[in-house]
Parts: C-alpha cells; structure tokens; sequence
C-alpha cells in the first residue's frame, strides 16, 4: 500500500524528464546512481591508462611510448581511480544505501547533494584535459612530490585545481553523510543498532573532513610555490621538501582508509546475509573501525622511511603502524566466525565478499612487512609496494564494490542481474587480478623499482605474466558493465526481500525501491 | 604521443611472449626474494624478512583453513543449520591479545636491526653521492677524487635496434669504487630533485634530497660488481640512472684510487691547449649524451616538455649565452648546470657540437679557455 501511495506521489510533483532530471536531482536514489555512474565511468578510464603502462612494460626496451607520458599515466591512473573511481564510488553507495538503512527519507542536504556530485564531472573533465596541454599531463606521480611536480607545466596547476574540486565535493558529501546519520535516524534506531556499512561510513565522513582540508593545504602551498615566489619546499630559499611529504602523507594515510573502511562495511552487510547468521562481533567491529581510523592519523610517517628520519622517528611510525594489525585482524577473525557454523551459499556477493576477506588479507599481511622498517628499506618504492597498493585497493576496495553492486542491485533495479555472467564475472576478474598482481610481489623482492618504463633482463618473465594478466582484468570488466546494463534493462523480478532473510530495512521497501522511502518513519524495536 | 613504434610493437608482442616464457637460460632469473645480500646488515634484512614472512604465512594458513573449513562445511547445500551466536568475549579477547604478542615478538629483532642500520659512526671511508637528473656524482671528500657516473647501455638497445646485452640498463660508464671489509659511509644529497640511492644486495636505500644530507653506511664482505638503481621517481628518465658498485680489496682499492688522481691532473692540461674543430666535433657528440635523454638524438627535444636544440634560439644566437646556458642552467625546469658536472673541454665541445651539428651550422668554435674565462 505505502508503494502505490509514493507511485502516486511522484506523479504528482512533475519531475523534469531527460537531462534535466539528472542536473536537478535532489533525490538520493537519482544522485547515488549518478555517482556510481561516474564512478563507473572513470574505473574503465583508469583501466585504460593501466593497460597503455602494462602494454609497455610486456617486455624490455621502450615500444610504444615515450617515458615522459609513461609517467603521465602512471600519475593519472592513480588520480583517476582513487580520486574518480574509488571515492565517488563509495559516495554512491553512501547515498543510495544509508538513507534506507537508517529509514530516512532521503540524504539531509538534497541540494548540497546535487552540487557535490556536479563538482565531480567539471573536476575531472580538467584533470583529464591537462594531458592534452603544451607538454602533456602531470608527470611527477600522484603524491605529487615536491620539487619534482614544480618543474611540470600548466598540467600541474590545473591537477591542483581540480584535486581542489574534488576535495570540495568529498567534503561537501562528509558532511551530508554525517549530518543525514546524527538527525535523521528513524525512532528507535539507535546508534548501535545502525548497519555496519552506516557506521564504516560515519567513521570515513569524519576522516574525509579532517584530511581533505590539509590536501587542500599542500596542494595551495605546491601552487604558490610554482607562480607566487614562496619557498615552501624549495632549499635554495629556505623551504624543506621533505616538508611536502609529512604533510601530503598526513592527508594520505588517512585517505588510505577512506578508501577502504566503506569497503569493509559493504562486506559485513554481504557476509551474514548468505551466512543466514548475524554479524559476529558487531560492538568489536565498530570499535576496531574506530580504532584504525584513530591510528591513522599518527603513521603517516611510514610513507617515508627512506627520507632519513632520527631513529626515534622511525621506532614510533614502526610500532604505531604495527599496532593497525590488531583491529585489522579483529575484522578478519569476525568476518571468518559469521561464516562459521552458518548456513552459507555462493551467490555473486557472496563470492566477491569471500575474495575480499581473502585477498585484502594478503595485502595486510604485506602491509605489516612493509611496516618493518628495516625491511621496509628494500621494499621502499619497489613492485612490493605496487602490489601491496593493489591487494588493498582493487582485491579490497573495487571488488567490494562489485560485491556491494551485486548485493543490491536487484534492489536498484527491481530485476535480478544474470547469475551465471555474474559468477563467470567473478571468476575472470579474481583469476587475472592475481595473475596480474602476485608476480609483481616477486618483482619488487628482486628489485625492481615501481614508476619506470623500462627494465633489466632479468625482470622479463614475471613482467610479460603481469601484461597479459592485466589485459584479462581489463577485458573481464566489460562483462561486468554488461552485467550490470542487463540488468538495468530487464531481467528475473526481484522480491522486496531479495535474498532470503537478510536483516536491514532497505530489504522491508519493494524492488526497485520506490523513488521515496520512508516518508514516514519506521519504528525500529 | 603514441610514437611511431607502435609499428614494431605488435611484432614485438610475439617475441615477447617467446623471450618470457621460453626457458631462456642466459636471462631466466624467476627471482622470487631478496638478492642475496653481502653486508652484515643485508644479511639481518633478509633474516628478518625470512622470519616475518614466515610468521605471515602461518597466520594466514591456520585462519584461512578455519574459513576454508566453514566453507566446506558449514554450506546449505549440506544441509547445514545456521547457528545463531553473535559474539564471544572470550575469543574476542583471544585474538586481540595474541596478534598484539606476535607484533611485540616482531618488534624486537627489528627494532635491534634498525639500531645498527643507523650507527654511522667510526666509519673508514666516507664518498658523497648528489644526485641529478639523470646521474650519479660521487666524491671521496678525503682524497680530492670525484666524478660522474651514467648510464652506458647504447640507446640502440633500448629502442630495440640492438640486441640487450647482459647488464642491460644496469650498466654505467664509471662505477662507485669502495674497498671490501671497510665500513663505507655514504652522505647522500641531490641537485635538483630527490633520488634515491639503492643497491638490493647491500640491503641500504635512501633518499638523495636537495638541501638535506643524509647518511648511511655498509661494510661490503666478498668482491664484486653489484648493481642497483635510482628509486624514487626523479622525472622522464628515471628508469635509466642506474648504480653500479665495484668492491674491490683494499690494496686494489688504494691503486685504483690513485689513478684517479693522476687521471684529475690530465683534465688541467686538456684545458690549456687549443684544440681543432674536428677535434671538439667528435668530443662533443660524445659528451651531447648528457643532453639526449631531453633533447633527443636527433636534437629536436620533445615539443612542449623540452626544447628543441636544431633551430633554437640559444644554439644559434651569442656564443657566450649559449655556453652560459649550459654552464648555469636553467632554474625552475630539468636544465640543470652543467659547470660542476663538465670540465672546460666538456662543455667547450658539446657548445662546439650543438651549434655545428644536428642541423645547426653556425660555424662557430668555442674553446675550453673560453669556457675557464667565465667559470
């Protein structure tokens, strides 16, 4: 009954159609779908970028480009997948998912809503454009070092630029987020009664506000730097290089877990549902998010090691970074005991969330070597670390989105998507991201550097696996966005419920979920 | 900026897969861990990287064999009931605690090794290394010895004209020299933007950065040629500014360091002589491979990121702006200053060289008293 009386509802209010329903959105469903769009859009654009790297890093000797762009994609391929894929990613989540697991209406600020997504399109439409500048794009890796990104052209500043946009936009969507989570909870739903993915994202919201503004900070300083006579960072007028590296880091330790605390959320709403058991340990996994989200703040200085710090600098990053394995591991071992003694099945989700939990541990585990500063001295800046970034970010943070897009897409679209291309999906991409990534553990042992364009010899072997790996992974995401089109357009209906029994209140409103839930409150016992 | 080898790329996919996967002796290394270390605390790195990994390993199979048990077991397919406890405090303490103890257990011999990393005191030798884009410049502040050392593998290797050789891209024209069983210590900086210097087998990397002076030692045990390379991005060619140390006995060394110093005495006499413009032409193009890796064999630079020199402006304007140019650089872009770098003869050729080749023809010959007049 409350389905027809929204149906009604929207009629009534005379929507614009076509374009201009999406530039004029305030509607949480309409803008998560944007931002999932987007974020769609840039994964497939950061991918291309990672295979032109891989294309020529298939053998010894410099085939199809030339080093300098070579880092340009090296630098752009970061920026588009953390800044343009991972993060707007998440925020799409966040919109379509929080409001009906809290039983809210909608997002608190609609309107700040619509323009910290329309921020995004304009910030990355600049960023991708400074490539076709007089001496192409930004060239001195994503982190940007100082002096190295002073000596770039006018592709630096208009990366600042936009790294300014996008900061402005994720602030904007932190404060939404934190806003919609403190005011508009339904009666009864109490803090500790909130899902999981809302907590993981309350945490990052609050990570979001205190780091972006001092990215914002380093990037200004890079910018006067370049064009207004300071000497932040350059020794010849009393500046510090080293400067720029406490204070990028400062913001990108935390940004590490921005990326993936959503991610572990996504994966405690996945696992009790095909576990037909109730998340293990819920008051511990909020502590230990909390947790690491405090400690994030105080190991930035494990980036740098190799900058030449006092010994007492290097003991307390060595042992505070360490101590991230504690509420790490406290994750792993809860989500390892929902499934215990559950009753479980392998749906899609199911698959990409086990993948999760098994693969991101890989990349702790390497997380935890490279803390070991001694050790650290041979891993520095190495393919160790490059594989390390991506069991973390792609076996963490992206296949937990494929999961969470899995999970609930039915509830999105009101269709099932196709199980079978669903699992094949997940076959394909699990199989040639290890292919394309474990080797590149080897190589960096063997001492390969990251970021160069070409190689020894005797690099050779492990580098062609990882080529033709990454030509899978890339391929194998296509049938992913079939997928996901097919399903859009038609497919099995899918049930209010979805999945058999899975707690939450997205699974009480039908599918698809209505253009508005919860006009009136639900009461939560 | 897809160049024109694009061509011979897709023929090259062909013999890419043959050259990787075909068990090819001479260049088949499949190294899976460290190098095998030759100083005392390379040997501690790989000690503790063994240990650490090995502690990972365990963890990780005993926690995956209870996932991968639940997995196998406890699937509704079988027929299984879900049970429905939430938590345990007793485990939960459990496996806070333990992880926590392991980490302590770690700490220690990391902890012990670090301390010993970073005593650069006592030290029997000490070599200044600065890095540039793209070389390496190493002094021995006690003796009055310093010099350049790059990259030696021929450009018609890279673009795939030649066959690789052995080295490839680990290869340099002047090896660091350092004496076996001595314990060296290394100040490191740089010039222009930050490096970092690295060889895997000595376990030591750090960073060269500009207005900064960072120390860090080894003690090098058996003889030998170990190579390694620059590890933090540095601009376009940063893939090809490699290291290569020799150590060598001590009483080699001390031979080698004295040649050295006659070889110092040899530059002051080149200096003072006048030399012919066929003689600068042919020093010159041998020197013109500091300038190619921006502006190109061929001279003409890369449009937009570095300056063309055939036709350019300073090539073909005053003689003295030119060697002015190449003598002080260019602040704020990868035109670094050559004068520390080159001798008087260096940059009176390559001047020579760049106004009188690469489809310059301005006639012009500048001498090396030329240049010491301005220095």
């Amino acid at each position: 009954m409350a389905t027809a009386e929204a149906a009604h509802h929207d009629e009534h209010h005379g929507h614009p159609t076509g374009i201009l329903r999406w530039i004029t959105t305030t509607n949480h469903k309409d803008i998560g779908t944007l931002y999932l769009c987007f974020s769609l859009t840039m994964f497939m654009v950061g991918g291309l970028m990672a295979l032109v790297i891989r294309a020529e890093l298939f053998q010894p000797g410099l085939q199809i480009v030339d080093p300098h762009f070579f880092n340009q994609m090296t630098t752009m391929h970061a920026l588009a997948m953390i800044f343009g894929a991972v993060m707007p990613g998440f925020v799409g989540f966040a919109n379509w998912m929080i409001p009906m697991m809290i039983g809210a209406p909608d997002m608190a600020l609609p309107r700040l809503n619509n323009w910290s997504f329309w921020i995004l399109p304009f910030a990355f439409t600049m960023l991708l454009a400074s490539l076709f500048t007089v001496g192409g794009g930004p060239a001195a890796g994503w982190t940007l070092y100082a002096p190295l990104s002073i000596q770039g052209g006018m592709s630096v500043d208009m990366t600042i630029f936009a790294v300014h946009m996008m900061g402005v936009s994720s602030i904007l969507g932190a404060i939404n987020v934190i806003v919609t989570i403190f005011n508009m909870r339904a009666p009864g739903m109490t803090l500790l009664k909130m899902p999981l993915f809302v907590w993981t994202w309350l945490i990052t919201a609050f990570l979001l506000i205190a780091v972006m503004p001092v990215l914002a900070g380093v990037v200004t300083m890079l910018l006067t730097d370049r064009h207004f006579g300071t000497a932040f960072f350059n020794p010849a007028g009393g500046g510090d290089p080293v400067m720029f590296q406490h204070i990028f880091w400062f913001f990108g330790h935390p940004e590490v877990y921005i990326l993936i605390l959503p991610a572990f959320g996504i994966i405690s709403e996945i696992i009790p549902t095909f576990s037909r058991k109730p998340l293990f340990g819920y008051t511990a996994m909020v502590l230990a998010t909390a947790g690491i989200a405090f400690l994030s703040f105080i190991v930035w200085a494990h980036h740098m090691f190799t900058v030449g710090m006092p010994l007492a600098g290097e003991l307390f990053f060595m042992y505070s970074t360490m101590l991230i394995a504690v509420p790490t591991g406290v994750k792993v071992f809860n989500w390892v005991s929902t499934m215990w003694r559950g009753s479980l099945t392998f749906e899609t989700p199911m698959l990409f969330a086990i993948a999760v939990v098994f693969l991101f541990t890989i990349g702790g585990f390497s997380g935890l070597m490279l803390a070991i500063t001694p050790a650290d001295f041979q891993y520095h800046d190495t393919y160790f670390v490059v594989a390390h970034f991506h069991y973390v970010l792609f076996s963490g943070s992206v296949m937990a989105m494929m999961g969470g897009a899995y999970y609930w897409l039915p509830k999105w679209t009101g269709h099932m998507y196709d199980e079978k291309l669903g699992k094949a999906h997940f076959w394909l991409n699990t199989i040639f991201f290890n292919i394309t990534f474990f080797p590149q553990h080897f190589l960096g042992l063997a001492g390969m550097p990251r970021r160069i364009p070409d190689y020894a010899l005797q690099f050779t072997e492990f580098n062609v696996i990882s080529s033709i790996g990454a030509l899978g992974l890339g391929l194998s995401q296509l049938l992913f966005v079939y997928v996901v089109f097919k399903c859009v357009q038609g497919g099995k209906k899918a049930s209010s419920e979805v999945w058999e029994q899975p707690l939450g209140l997205e699974w009480t409103v039908p599918s698809p979920a209505p253009y508005h839930t919860f006009e009136t409150p639900p009461r939560i016992s | 900026m897809l160049s024109s080898r694009m061509r011979t790329a897709a023929a090259n996919v062909f013999s890419g897969i043959a050259i990787g996967l075909t068990a090819d002796v001479a260049i088949a290394a499949w190294g899976v861990n460290l190098q095998p270390p030759v100083s005392p605390i390379g040997h501690d790195i790989l000690e503790l990287h063994n240990l650490i990994l090995l502690i990972c390993l365990i963890i990780f199979v005993v926690v995956f064999s209870f996932m991968f048990y639940s997995l196998y077991a406890h699937r509704k397919s079988k027929g299984h009931e879900a049970a429905q406890f939430t938590h345990s405090t007793k485990a939960e303490v459990v496996w806070t605690v333990i992880p926590f103890l392991i980490l302590v257990g770690m700490a220690i011999p990391s902890t012990a090794t670090l301390i010993k990393m970073e005593d650069t005191s006592k030290a029997d030798l000490t070599v200044k290394i600065t890095g540039y884009q793209w070389k390496w410049q190493y002094e021995y502040l006690d003796h009055g010895v310093g010099f350049y050392s790059t990259l030696s593998t021929p450009r018609a290797q890279i673009e795939g004209i030649a066959p690789k050789g052995e080295h490839y891209l680990l290869e340099v024209d002047k090896p660091l020299v350092i004496p076996t069983n001595k314990k060296v210590r290394f100040l490191l900086t740089a010039n222009d933007v930050i490096h970092a210097w690295w060889i895997p087998q000595f376990g030591i990397k750090k960073d060269a950065i500009p207005g900064y002076i960072n120390e860090m030692w080894t003690l090098v045990e058996t003889p030998g040629t170990y190579r390694g390379q620059c590890a933090e991005l540095c601009g376009r060619d940063h893939g090809f500014m490699p290291i290569v140390v020799e150590a060598k006995s001590p009483a080699e060394f001390d031979a080698w360091l004295a040649s050295q110093k006659q070889g110092q005495a040899k530059d002051t006499v080149d200096a003072a002589k006048v030399w012919s413009k066929d003689e600068l032409l042919a020093h010159g193009e041998k020197v013109y491979a500091n300038c190619v890796a921006c502006h190109g064999t061929d001279g003409k630079g890369v449009p937009g990121a570095f300056p063309a020199i055939a036709g350019s402006l300073v090539a073909t304007g005053p003689v003295a702006a030119h060697v002015g140019v190449v003598m002080d650089g260019k602040t704020g872009t990868a035109m670094q200053a050559f004068k520390n770098q080159l001798s008087d003869l260096d940059i009176a050729a390559v001047v020579t060289y760049q106004r009188n080749a690469l489809g310059n023809n301005t006639g012009d010959i500048v001498q090396p008293t030329q240049v010491s007049s301005v220095r």
